[in-house]
């Protein structure tokens, strides 16, 4: 624990297509919360999942010593959690079998019985306020219900660097504030998060480091207050906007066109 | 957090029921499974105890636990004209049922089953072959001549799907319309062998087509016990992983899981299961659809359960389309080929509904 994350020289894309050429961003602190934001079609996912190596890697992702890169994908699969910005709707698995078989089907733990994997399954249900729909197939539940569930099936492994794909996109805007909330806590155990998200709003809010991609390259990074400026929204979004500090300390983007 | 402190007392007790209802519905699926078991087995000494001479069911029983209590033509009758029918029926609705439930799950589509995907049109080709032009595998007996044929045509085709997945990594859709292109290319080329058969070998082959258990013996029977005996364990083992997969690839990929592997290896169990079976019965249509989509409904997709049921309903639909087979014109036997789609094309549209529905 408390490692911190390096990611060097990476090279990532697809069969054809190669996205990212020599990329980096270092110094991410254990504890951290990163948003990674930007353009449509700015690379933001296909970075995330180079970090989970779901598609051809080259480079370091380096977790204190280890290269995330060179190890097996079972034994990365403990350390990397993943939530892919899309979910399947036809899936009439509940929310709590696919929490049970998120920690059942490479365990983390091989001494747990199944007695221990539901415990911690229902802990992680419990702690999302989403006992109530547990015995609910993930076919029959809302869109945002959905998102849910498909966060916990990622928390619920525990892993060091949490990557989420857009894990807000469907919430209302209660349940964004209570996610946000969850992801910092669970930040705040040491653990690394990085998500991407299109409310630069709640990227200012919520983010440590917030990382403007744009055209699959750093345009910049850091603190919301340095990186979230009208220069950066006109020149990556093509917005006019003015960017104001509210009473409570956080930024507020306010598009004027 | 969401939760306060006043809702804490209210949540335990939430966890508590749900926790409760969970045990439940474990214990449920269990009561499914041993129900299912139950009516295999009924429908099985039912399949025995019908036929051109009608045998009491209590004969049935007998015969089959203390064959020297029943009368020697009854014993006969069962064990060696019967029987193997009834054991072949229950076994290839248990080899296609399974090879259903897991092409359904790495296709990621509901509507996949080894009929759809061409295995039972590359069957057709390569027994067509054999009984049009008798080509077929050199040193085997007149026998096995067809059923050979027909099982390398079944094997091939799912592992020509294989390569197609492999080349240039074609998505599982593509797999899918190959499956379907590979179908028409099959009825395509037997329907040139029978533009070009004799009379009698054009009847043979029809015939064949239609599914039937007629050419069950126990050689067969043994052949196809063991590669079903085989191939569950290993479907079992792949249970929690293809329960994963149904959560999406990424996602399943992000739990460790191999997915390109686990595919693989499913492919060369259903080659194994669809080919086998197809091989021996002719083309039985359906069952590896309607099977797991019953299964489904009653016990849902934790694979654990869902593929020991999917085992269980093929192996009942068909034993029951069998005992249809024999009752639905006095005397005579439909092949049982027929029955099997009579009964799946009313639950194929009634899950198309029920889908549309959705």
């Amino acid at each position: 624990m408390k490692e911190m994350l390096n990611i060097k020289n990476l090279s990532a894309g697809y069969p054809k297509k190669r996205i990212f050429e020599h990329f980096n961003v270092t110094d991410i602190d254990a504890g951290n919360i990163v948003a990674l934001v930007g353009p449509n079609a700015a690379g933001k996912s296909t970075l995330l999942k180079s970090i989970a190596s779901l598609i051809n890697v080259q480079g370091e992702i380096n977790l204190g010593n280890d290269n995330l890169v060179q190890l097996s994908q079972e034994n990365r699969s403990k350390i990397v959690g993943y939530m892919p910005q899309h979910q399947k709707t036809d899936v009439e698995l509940t929310v709590l079998e696919a929490l049970i078989t998120a920690l059942k089907v490479s365990p983390l733990d091989h001494n747990d019985n199944s007695e221990q994997t539901k415990t911690k399954a229902f802990d992680v249900l419990e702690q999302m306020d989403l006992i109530d729909i547990a015995l609910e197939p993930l076919s029959n539940l809302s869109g945002g219900q959905r998102q849910m569930a498909s966060l916990a099936q990622a928390i619920v492994r525990k892993p060091q660097i949490l990557l989420l794909d857009e894990p807000t996109s469907a919430l209302d805007l209660n349940h964004q504030i209570t996610v946000m909330k969850m992801i910092k806590e669970y930040a705040s155990k040491g653990n690394i998060v990085i998500m991407v998200l299109h409310d630069l709003n709640l990227a200012s809010r919520w983010a440590d480091i917030l990382v403007v991609l744009n055209n699959a390259k750093i345009y910049s990074s850091g603190k919301a207050f340095a990186v979230v400026t009208p220069t950066m929204l006109k020149e990556v979004y093509q917005v006019e906007a003015r960017v104001e500090n509210c009473s409570n300390g956080y930024l507020q983007i306010m598009v004027d066109a | 957090m969401s939760v306060t402190n006043q809702h804490i007392p209210v949540l335990k007790a939430k966890r508590k029921e749900v926790e409760q209802l969970y045990a439940k519905k474990l214990s449920r699926r269990w009561l499914v499974l041993i129900a299912l078991g139950i009516a295999c087995l009924l429908s099985f000494c039912l399949d025995i105890s019908t036929g051109p001479s009608l045998l009491k069911f209590s004969d049935v029983l007998k015969a089959l636990f203390t064959p020297d209590s029943v009368a020697k033509g009854t014993s006969i009758i069962i064990w060696k004209v019967r029987m193997p029918y009834a054991v072949m029926a229950v076994l290839v609705g248990m080899a296609l049922s399974l090879a259903g439930a897991e092409m359904q799950t790495i296709l990621n589509n509901p509507l996949a089953s080894p009929f759809t995907l061409g295995v039972s049109a590359a069957a057709s080709l390569g027994a067509g072959l054999a009984i049009i032009l008798g080509i077929g595998i050199p040193f085997l007996s007149e026998n096995w001549i067809v059923s050979g044929n027909a099982f390398i045509f079944a094997f091939g085709s799912v592992l020509l799907l294989q390569a197609l997945a492999k080349w240039r990594g074609a998505g599982v859709d593509v797999l899918v319309l190959f499956g379907i292109a590979l179908v028409f290319t099959f009825n395509a080329l037997v329907a040139l062998l029978h533009f070009i058969a004799t009379p009698e070998a054009l009847q043979q082959l029809v015939f064949w087509n239609m599914g039937s258990l007629a050419r069950s013996n126990w050689d067969k029977v043994q052949v196809l016990s063991i590669v079903v005996a085989i191939i569950i364990p290993f479907s079992m083992l792949a249970s929690w992983k293809m329960t994963a997969l149904r959560l999406g690839e990424e996602r399943a990929q992000s739990f460790g899981i191999n997915v390109k592997r686990l595919r693989f290896f499913s492919m060369l169990r259903i080659s194994f299961l669809s080919a086998t079976a197809v091989s021996f019965v002719g083309t039985i249509g359906f069952i590896g659809l309607v099977g797991p989509h019953i299964a489904k409904m009653l016990i849902g997709e934790d694979h654990r359960y869902w593929f020991p049921a999917s085992l269980l309903t093929g192996a009942l639909v068909m034993s029951l389309a069998s005992v249809a087979s024999k009752l639905l014109v006095p005397g005579a036997l439909v092949p049982v080929g027929v029955v099997t789609s009579l009964v799946g094309i009313p639950v194929f549209l009634y899950l198309i509904i029920r889908k549309g529905k959705k």
